[in-house]
């Protein structure tokens, strides 16, 4: 059993520890720490594949800048333990069996179908130099897009979060 | 040496733990964080046939994939604050009208 393999269980121990951690949990803040868990653990799972620029920016801003996002907007709304009703009764009943069902089938396919070629550690360098080439060069139009998607999406956030104006005193809207 | 099907089985999973946790989950943070776990279970397997075929381009469909998650997280938590503000509850259960 080489080390490669011993890093990619441990990692993804962790991973699946986690994953199943944020559905056992009922306080969204205990999910939102086992989700940071799942992410920084699947950051070595990019490192043992050679991207290590993905890996970064996992940790950076996945792990960092989002999920404080979340945890501030869990604070701020200060949610608590969720309550059980009939519909989610129902959705564990089909949900469980079907995630079971889902994670086999695809397990046994790959498993049978894929063949056994393996992925040596560090196969393809992810440096920031041949992806920014990469990235501006061969995919520079989606990322002028995708530029103007986020910047779109910072101005709905602003709309959106932003107090409705509230209505001269006497007037009623 | 790992095999590229490992890496392919445990994205499999994450993602059925966040299909099951969007089905599940009654909070609505809670279920905006299981499509975050999807993302990160198609992201492994970005990465994992971008190290399989040899073409970088799996992993700069990693960084789109985060660009979006980012703008949607930006978009639905700002949703989930105005939803909260006139609704009072973050139960997705007592949220069904799409009206403010």
């Amino acid at each position: 059993m080489s080390i490669h393999l011993l890093l990619f269980l441990a990692f993804g121990a962790v991973c699946v520890a986690g994953a199943i951690n944020l559905l056992a949990q009922t306080h969204p803040i205990n999910s939102a720490l086992s989700l940071i868990a799942v992410m920084a653990a699947l950051a070595g799972e990019y490192l043992l594949l050679g991207a290590e620029f993905v890996a970064a920016v996992q940790v950076i801003v996945y792990a960092g800048a989002i999920m404080v996002l979340f945890v501030f907007t869990i604070m701020l709304l200060n949610a608590g333990v969720e309550e059980r009703t009939t519909g989610s009764r129902v959705a564990v009943l089909f949900g469980i069996p079907g995630m079971l069902l889902g994670s086999i089938l695809v397990g046994w396919v790959v498993l049978r179908h894929s063949g056994t070629e393996a992925v040596p550690a560090g196969a393809l360098p992810g440096d920031p130099r041949t992806l920014g080439q990469l990235l501006f060069h061969e995919f520079l139009l989606p990322f002028e897009i995708t530029s103007v998607l986020i910047l779109i999406a910072i101005m709905g956030a602003v709309v959106l979060a932003s107090k409705p104006p509230t209505s001269p005193a006497g007037k009623v809207d | 040496m790992v095999p590229l099907s490992y890496y392919l089985v445990l994205s499999g999973f994450l993602f059925a733990c966040g299909v099951a946790g969007f089905l599940i989950k009654r909070n609505i943070i809670t279920i905006f964080m299981s499509i975050e776990l999807m993302l990160n279970g198609v992201n492994l397997s970005f990465v994992a046939f971008a190290a399989h075929w040899h073409s970088l381009a799996g992993q700069v469909f990693v960084f789109f994939v985060m660009v979006v998650a980012a703008a949607e997280t930006a978009v639905g938590l700002a949703i989930i604050i105005a939803v909260y503000r006139t609704r009072e509850t973050l139960n997705v259960d007592q949220v069904n009208l799409l009206k403010l």
